[in-house]
């Protein structure tokens, strides 16, 4: 039994590099290679959401960032994209005939590959910095990183001379390597990286959060009056974990971007951030493995009740956010971790009542929640 | 000149219309600790039923179809507070003291809300009726019995679940009869005419027309700010209301019924949100996805207003209306036609609808950096605020 927990990661792994794409057809694989994708955006927001205690509802701009660094790199180096001044096609509709500044460093592959994580985590830094330097925290934290994705929503959605605006960049039709990024046989490759980039994540993740690093961000979690006050400053906890996201995000957005086909503003709408939340939610945040079940679980569901039922996918969606938040917070995996099965089935006479100690009200008043030291 | 006051009276009358509802959202935030996200479907829900009262009076025509405006604004609010009380009674009840839960939990219910609109039909209303009855009637008459069993949660969770088989198939069944299966609303935007004396001018001040719609807002908003200070200065609920919001526990140890002034409470968040809605369909035509355009500036409304304070909540809208309409409609340019090139292009970069958000929320975040509570922030010594 050890031994087969310690192959299991092993295990799964293989499934997922081998066995998968022998099994699944070439749509189905793509598919999976997507989830797996955004699996990663998902570890990201479980570092900094169910260990850290920050709500992000923002992380939909790191991930857009990543993807158009790539998108970006695609559509300058195909020759069929090319138009007059060997500048991508689009810009004609709007009369652009040089191109944009910052568009100039995605011509190299190199320089993409390293901005495409780069940009993510200057601007997650920047922006973190900004929040946490003023204590800005929990719904506040939340607004705030709201209203940011709003401004580069926005702005993506309206720059058309710089960016294609609303339509955003399609890159299934561009090449590489001289051959579609559509095609079949790029999609498998995009797969294998992605199953490859998604344990790495998984060890990332776990690094942080484990060692003196990882205790304190748990410690920024369930107090962090009192771990101020002990003398640590947690600004810089903070602002290197939001940082972590945003790089994560923005590899995730690049990967899903490639097998997607397409980059657009729609990635930095509310809800494609608050989505990324439930992922983590319904898997079990505070725990590494719970998100990934997550993304994929939910993301699947969603891939089966869209096609069968296209309408019906918002009520699936919103209840399962009532669903999980209500009955089930500590997700799937903390649900099992945590004895909700054995309880399930003690219900039912088929296991053993183990016994429970009566609980404590300890709940903080709802107005005063982390006003505990308040003020008379 | 002309222009760029009749900028402003726009800007003022969009953020008369956030005021109201940003004043809905503060008080059920400063109260309860709630964020809630469906804030914005309650907008969205106030102007359907606008549309509906609209669509009862229009056979009626003449002085009738003048007068629907009015009971247009009640029926809106009630319908929208009921709904909101029904919302806390059912489902943020069970969230106090975990805000961010809140917020994720309103955001399903807000989805639920969107796709409804969009869906609804006379066979999906009485599938929900006859599914939620026949849950209520199974969970009451198996109480009876298994209240005591250590399994009767996961059985009330089974029947829930074949309740909602239930409805699913009667919706299914009522389907095939057609006038029952046509959607109410459907996907696409809805316009509501308003009634004559609302349309046009109402007179002119130095030269400036006053259009009627947008004066009336504007009263509207002072009207009902002028009730909602009333209601919290002077009133019995009022004062309790208050008690609650400073200090919860000792409230309820001197016998202030909290559970229902959150009932209350959210009651009329949702219901000014509601108001809000009818205002916005004077502005332009609305559809489903209504919500979403105003949350996130209702939301900065309160942040750089200051949580629980109504003159930073009107100061904070009043700036943010003016600002979006002025800016996005590039009437600086005409207002100073000879500003140095370099300025034209900067306000010309900013002056679309989209820019002129990311200029005002960027704006507002960076204002954050020098006064993280806002405007007015709450005086106290406490720690953390």
């Amino acid at each position: 039994m050890k031994n087969f927990k310690r192959l299991l990661p092993w295990i799964l792994l293989a499934i997922a590099f081998f066995i998968l794409p022998a099994i699944l057809d070439d749509f189905r694989l793509n598919l999976f290679g997507r989830y797996f994708s955004l699996a990663i955006t998902a570890l990201a927001i479980d570092l900094i959401w169910g260990y850290t205690g920050l709500l992000s509802l923002g992380q939909g701009i790191f991930f857009s960032l990543g993807g158009y660094a790539v998108a970006m790199h695609l559509m300058l180096n195909t020759k069929s994209e090319a138009g007059g001044n060997g500048i991508p096609k689009f810009f004609e509709n709007y009369g652009v005939d040089q191109l944009p500044f910052f568009w100039q460093p995605f011509w190299s592959p190199m320089s993409t590959l390293i901005l495409l994580w780069l940009v993510p985590a200057v601007v997650a830094g920047l922006v973190g910095y900004l929040i946490f330097r003023n204590r800005i925290k929990g719904v506040y934290f939340s607004i705030i990183t709201q209203a940011a994705l709003m401004v580069f929503y926005h702005f993506f959605n309206g720059q058309q001379k710089l960016i294609n605006g609303t339509n955003g960049l399609k890159t299934s039709t561009t090449e590489i390597f001289g051959q579609l990024v559509g095609s079949p046989d790029l999609q498998g490759w995009f797969y294998r990286i992605t199953v490859l980039l998604l344990p790495l994540a998984f060890l990332a993740c776990r690094y942080f959060t484990s060692g003196r690093f990882g205790d304190a961000l748990i410690a920024i979690r369930d107090d962090e009056v009192r771990l101020r006050f002990t003398g640590f400053n947690t600004v810089p906890y903070k602002t290197i974990v939001f940082i972590v996201a945003g790089l994560l995000c923005g590899v995730s957005g690049a990967l899903y971007t490639v097998q997607s086909g397409i980059v657009s503003p729609q990635y930095m709408t509310i809800a494609m951030s608050i989505e990324m939340v439930i992922w983590v939610a319904v898997g079990g945040r505070g725990t590494l493995v719970g998100p990934i079940i997550g993304a994929v679980l939910v993301n699947y569901l969603r891939s089966l009740v869209s096609e069968a039922l296209p309408e019906m996918w918002l009520f699936v969606q919103g209840a399962l956010f009532i669903f999980v938040v209500v009955l089930m917070p500590d997700g799937i995996y903390g649900w099992f971790t945590k004895g909700g099965f054995t309880r399930l089935l003690a219900a039912f006479g088929l296991a053993p009542r183990t016994a429970t100690y009566p609980q404590l009200d300890l709940e903080v008043a709802p107005a005063s929640e982390g006003r505990v030291i308040s003020n008379d | 000149m002309e222009l760029f006051f009749s900028q402003i009276l726009d800007g003022v009358s969009i953020g008369s219309v956030l005021l109201v509802s940003a004043t809905g959202l503060a008080i059920v935030f400063g109260l309860m600790g709630v964020i809630n996200l469906a804030h914005g479907e309650f907008m969205m829900l106030g102007a359907y039923v606008t549309f509906v009262v609209q669509s009862i009076f229009k056979p009626m025509g003449g002085v009738l179809f003048e007068l629907y405006f009015p009971i247009a604004l009640v029926a809106a609010f009630v319908v929208t507070a009921l709904v909101g009380v029904l919302l806390e009674r059912t489902l943020i009840r069970q969230l106090y003291g975990r805000p961010l839960e809140t917020l994720l939990a309103t955001w399903g219910v807000s989805l639920i809300m969107v796709q409804l609109i969009r869906s609804v039909t006379t066979a999906m209303i009485a599938a929900i009726v006859a599914g939620v009855l026949l849950g209520l009637l199974a969970v009451r008459f198996l109480a009876a019995r298994f209240a005591e069993y250590p399994f009767f949660p996961y059985l009330r969770g089974v029947v829930w679940a074949a309740a909602l088989g239930v409805g699913l198939a009667i919706n299914g069944a009522l389907a095939s009869v057609r006038p029952l299966a046509s959607a109410w609303f459907g996907p696409r935007n809805i316009d509501v005419t308003a009634p004559k004396w609302l349309q046009g001018s109402w007179g002119k001040i130095a030269g400036i027309e006053l259009p009627g719609i947008r004066i009336f807002i504007i009263l509207l908003s002072v009207a009902l700010l002028l009730a909602m200070l009333w209601f919290l200065r002077k009133s019995v609920w009022g004062l309790r209301m208050r008690a609650v919001t400073q200090n919860r526990q000792m409230s309820n140890c001197l016998g202030i019924p909290t559970d229902r002034v959150d009932s209350i409470t959210f009651g009329i968040g949702s219901g000014l949100a509601g108001v809000a809605g009818v205002g916005i369909t004077l502005l332009g035509s609305v559809g489903p996805n209504l919500g979403a355009a105003y949350i996130v500036s209702c939301f900065m409304v309160i942040v750089l207003g200051g949580v629980g304070n109504l003159t930073g909540t009107v100061i904070a809208s009043l700036l943010l209306g003016i600002l979006q309409s002025v800016i996005g409609s590039g009437s600086i340019l005409i207002a100073f036609p000879d500003l140095p090139a370099s300025v034209k292009g900067v306000v010309e970069f900013f002056a679309t609808t989209s820019m002129s958000l990311v200029l005002v929320f960027t704006f507002i975040i960076a204002f954050l950096q020098f006064r993280p509570n806002g405007m007015f922030p709450q005086k106290g010594r406490s720690v953390e605020v």
